[in-house]
């Protein structure tokens, strides 16, 4: 059984479609990267796997249940976790409740607990800071954990949206476009971060991304879209080869991106 | 509970004690008259209408135009529980609140019912329509009383009990906030697509944040009815709803102490200026548009007044006496604390809101030293104005 | 069956009212995402300039609803301008709570300007000849009220769906950024549209004094506010909506005020906030509108 599997997925807006007629599958531990043209409908895949669309036809299966109809907190809990393209914090709150708030579906101590402070609620508060400051730890975030997202450069809030993300303790985690406004250092290091994590944390990981350095470095299975459907998969040695891929992104060979 | 917050605490409840040790003396002694004792119940009936409401607009992000509305079913039923249950007195008081409480809460389920599990604008057109409705209600019924209103309500509410549930108020939306209910509740006013996005079931708390606010609007209700000891519909209406609003916005949305501050003030400034009824409402409403475009975070922004900031300002006034300040409230970045990441959500720093000097007037901690210091040591305090507004960028990516 | 058609008419005829103060909330809304609470007020103020354009400065009715509809379309676009375009980028909390302000502001300006006492429109319509419908009579007006209301509104959507401006309208309401970038400018788009939605609630509020001729500060609240449930009705937004939900719900209405039983006649307010909560519980986006889907 895969891990994910998408089964003729498609949406439509109106008179568009953005994604159609789309299958692929993730197995644990993979890395998958999805790449394609501005508007190709990388972002709407997303948008549908966490449950912010309904497919208006095809299927979902994590851990080969559907999740199709599912709400967004659901897909969470069963363990999918996300990052936004274009980035959402939570703005006014520090890097460190950013994460806490990631854990919200694994504390369970009860509204009681909070009004009445009782042990659960400290025990609980305690191992979840803990937990919280080493994710950020990974990610070199330790040091500013008391800053207000807001406050913090660019680099440095597309990280702590992972480890918001990581929080949850996802199965499947889908980063899209990580590395975007990072420059080649921070890039580099994103990558190996995002490599230990994989490790670390057992996930399967589905990356969008248009830095084809990162993405041919990365990623072990590539899925290329344009227009919603997909034009090209396979191992990142034969998409550098692929004729379609290559048009698609309109004379902009590959070679010279990477 | 850990050593650091058990001390904390005993330190937040000896405050409250010192404060209402002196208030109750100065009553008891006779130095403060009684018209200036029912100013002084009127204010914490205010800070707790403040605060709730704060709650549901200020940490929750939605705006409630019918608060009013919920403190009138707390204060009808708990009235009704006092004129018919033949229950010893306060024994049918504390019923009266705990019902009111209830029934407020009740109201504010069925009225969120509708709004909450939508996106958008719709709690407050709906409380709107529940503020408006609420009160035709009340005028048709029989049991209400009518258009005549209620009257012989007894007069229990004292100052004690007023204070001590503005205390019991302040604490609950405090041990809310610092928790993992609470951080949903602001992760949803942040940014509620992000919150969703990390397991929060936005509708459940939306629902719970504003239930909550609802109940403690209804005990303010039941005290409120027990100190008038008349009710007649129209006092809440839309007008009294509004008043509310302006002290939630005036205080700071989000701040619970602002919440009490400007509930002092704007309970106060009507009854010192006379024929100012007239021009209360013109003046709020310019007052408003003047904080949303200049200074939307209103008096203390998401800050808090808390012991850190006296600690603070003690050191900065009485320079060596720093030493018995215990190093840790110092706020190092990496020392966890739950104080130090939860509630300071305007800037990791708990320093007194607000680059306005003409804020800082309204501080009580304000005595001319201080007031002196402060403009001298803004820097050395750490006040920054970073977190100041805190609405002006929250919901750019919505369009 | 005369009774429900002299009904009907008369909801009809509020219907067109709320319809024509609906649209300036929806196109309002579909342009900068406010709810514009002070709109109900616009309404108010327009019947105050109508009021004085007819008995201080003696104009002629039709004159008198001109002038109201220009004053209060320039005090739309000032409201705009002042308090409302600072806040552009601003969290839909302050923006709101600014709305809230502006009307409280008009209605309390105006009863220290006016007094809170109510006064009265003059009849300008007691020379005109009733039509009877069974044994129950009509007045000419109510039909002159429908019938301009709907050429206004028929001109409007000629205007906005044929002409350059009106189409640029539509592209701002569509994506404000975007539009922006073709070079439309969208800060006169929005005045403008702030300017018609005013001026059709100054035109409302002269046909609401041809059946309610009291004119008072807080006179604009509840129409205000049934408007906007008739915009929520057709669907938020959306300009063809807003004309159907606010016919439906002034039909809506009259039927409750005819068939409830008077002993419950204050609740027949109510009725039209069961119908926003059965809105909001059905169909969210309204009659005409799409599910809205947010772009994350
Ligand atoms: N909510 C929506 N309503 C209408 N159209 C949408 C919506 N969301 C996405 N689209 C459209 O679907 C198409 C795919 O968008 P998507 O954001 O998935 O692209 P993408 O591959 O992520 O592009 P980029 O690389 O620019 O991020 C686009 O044409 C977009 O305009
Ligand atoms: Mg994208």
């Amino acid at each position: 059984m895969h891990l994910l599997e998408v089964n003729e997925m498609s949406i439509q807006f109106g008179g568009l479609k953005a994604v159609d007629d789309i299958t692929f599958s993730v197995d644990k531990g993979e890395i998958l990267g999805l790449i394609g043209p501005n508007g190709a409908g990388k972002t709407t895949i997303f948008n549908l796997l966490t449950s912010v669309y309904t497919p208006t036809s095809g299927d979902i299966l994590l851990n080969g249940k559907s999740i199709v109809g599912n709400t967004t907190w659901q897909t969470v809990d069963s363990g999918m976790a996300r990052t936004f393209q274009n980035i959402r914090l939570f703005k006014n709150l520090s890097a460190l409740d950013n994460v806490r708030i990631g854990f919200h579906g694994l504390e369970h101590y009860s509204l009681a607990a909070t009004l009445l402070r009782l042990p659960s609620y400290w025990r609980d508060e305690k191992a979840l800071t803990q937990k919280a400051l080493a994710i950020l730890d990974i990610f070199g975030l330790k040091d500013i954990a008391g800053v207000q997202a807001q406050n913090l450069p660019y680099g440095q809030q597309r990280k702590l949206e992972i480890c918001r993300a990581l929080a949850s303790n996802p199965q499947l985690l889908l980063l899209d476009e990580p590395a975007a406004g990072m420059n080649p250092t921070e890039t580099q290091e994103l990558m190996s971060m995002i490599r230990f994590v994989k490790e670390h944390f057992d996930l399967a990981i589905i990356l969008i991304e248009h830095d084809m350095s990162l993405v041919m470095n990365i990623c072990e299975r590539l899925i290329v879209l344009d227009y919603g459907r997909i034009i090209a998969r396979g191992l990142p040695e034969e998409i550098k080869q692929n004729q379609a891929v290559i048009t698609a992104y309109l004379g902009n060979p590959l070679e010279e991106e990477a | 509970m850990p050593k650091k917050k058990i001390r904390s605490y005993l330190i937040n409840i000896a405050a409250a004690l010192l404060v209402f040790s002196v208030v109750y003396l100065a009553l008891q002694l006779g130095w403060i008259n009684s018209y200036y004792r029912s100013i002084l119940i009127l204010i914490c009936i205010n800070s707790i209408m403040t605060i709730s409401l704060n709650l549901a607009t200020g940490l929750l992000g939605e705006l409630c135009l019918g608060h009013a509305g919920f403190m009138a079913v707390g204060a009808y039923t708990a009235a009704l529980i006092s004129l018919n249950s033949g229950l010893s007195p306060y024994l049918s008081l504390t019923l009266g609140i705990l019902t009111g409480a209830v029934t407020a809460g009740i109201t504010a389920f069925i009225v969120g019912i509708p709004a909450l599990r939508l996106r958008g604008d719709y709690l407050a057109i709906i409380t709107l329509a529940f503020g408006q409705i609420i009160t035709i209600l009340i005028r048709s019924l029989g049991f209400t009383g009518g258009a005549l209103g209620l009257n012989g309500i007894p007069l229990l509410t004292d100052f004690p009990l007023t204070f001590w549930m503005l205390i019991v108020t302040m604490y609950i939306v405090y041990a809310l906030i610092r928790s993992r209910q609470g951080r949903a509740i602001l992760a949803i006013r942040e940014d509620d697509i992000a919150a969703e996005a990390s397991g929060i079931n936005v509708t459940h708390y939306k629902m719970l944040a504003f239930v909550i606010s609802a109940m403690l609007a209804g005990v303010a209700g039941a005290l409120y009815a027990h100190y008038q000891g008349v009710l007649t519909p129209e006092k809440f209406d839309y007008n009294y709803s509004i008043d509310f609003m302006v002290m939630v916005v005036f205080g700071g949305m989000g701040s619970i102490t602002g919440s009490i501050l400007a509930a002092v003030v704007l309970t106060i400034l009507p009854q010192l200026l006379y024929g100012f009824s007239d021009y209360r409402m013109l003046l709020y409403s310019i007052l408003l548009i003047a904080l949303m475009i200049f200074k939307p975070s209103g008096l203390l922004g998401q800050k808090e007044l808390s012991q850190r900031v006296f600690q603070r300002l003690g050191r900065q006034l009485w320079g060596k006496k720093a030493q018995t300040v215990p190093a840790e409230t110092d706020i190092p970045t990496t020392v966890v604390d739950e104080d130090t990441y939860l509630t300071e959500q305007g800037s990791g720093d708990s320093g007194v809101g607000g680059s306005s000097t003409r804020g800082q007037e309204n501080l009580p901690v304000s005595g001319t030293p201080i007031a002196e210091a402060e403009g001298k040591h803004q820097e050395r305090l750490g006040l920054d104005t970073q977190g100041d507004e805190p609405l002006a960028r929250k919901q750019k990516g919505r369009r | 069956m005369t009774y429900f058609i002299t009904q009907f008419i008369n909801g009809l005829q509020i219907g067109a009212i709320y319809a024509l103060i609906a649209l300036g909330y929806t196109m309002v809304y579909g342009i900068i995402k406010l709810i514009n609470f002070a709109h109900g007020d616009l309404m108010m103020v327009g019947a105050y300039i109508a009021f004085f354009a007819l008995s201080n400065w003696g104009l002629p009715i039709y004159l008198a609803a001109a002038v109201s509809m220009v004053g209060t379309a320039i005090l739309g676009v000032v409201i705009d301008r002042i308090a409302y375009k600072p806040l552009r980028d601003a969290s839909r909390l302050s923006a709101l709570i600014t709305a809230i302000a502006v009307s409280l502001l008009l209605q309390n300006a105006c009863m220290l300007l006016f007094s809170s006492s109510p006064r009265r429109f003059p009849t300008v319509t007691a020379n005109l000849p009733t039509i009877s419908i069974g044994n129950s009579t009509v007045n000419v007006i109510v039909f002159i009220s429908i019938a301009l209301a709907i050429a206004l509104m028929i001109i409007l959507n000629l205007f906005v769906n044929k002409t350059r401006i009106g189409k640029a309208m539509l592209a701002v309401s569509e994506d404000m950024r975007a539009a922006q970038l073709m070079g439309i400018n969208v800060d006169f788009i929005v005045s403008l549209t702030f300017a018609i939605g005013s001026a059709l609630a100054a035109f409302a509020a002269v046909l609401y004094l041809f059946s309610y001729p009291q004119i008072e500060p807080y006179m604009g609240a509840m129409p205000g506010i049934k408007a906007f449930i008739a915009a929520v009705l057709g669907g938020i937004g959306i300009i063809p909506g807003a004309m159907v939900g606010g016919f439906l719900l002034g039909i809506i209405e009259s039927m409750a005020k005819a068939y409830i039983p008077s002993a419950f006649s204050q609740v027949t307010d109510a009725v039209v906030f069961l119908v926003l909560i059965l809105v909001l519980l059905i169909k969210p986006s309204g009659l005409m509108g799409k599910p809205e889907k947010v772009k994350v």
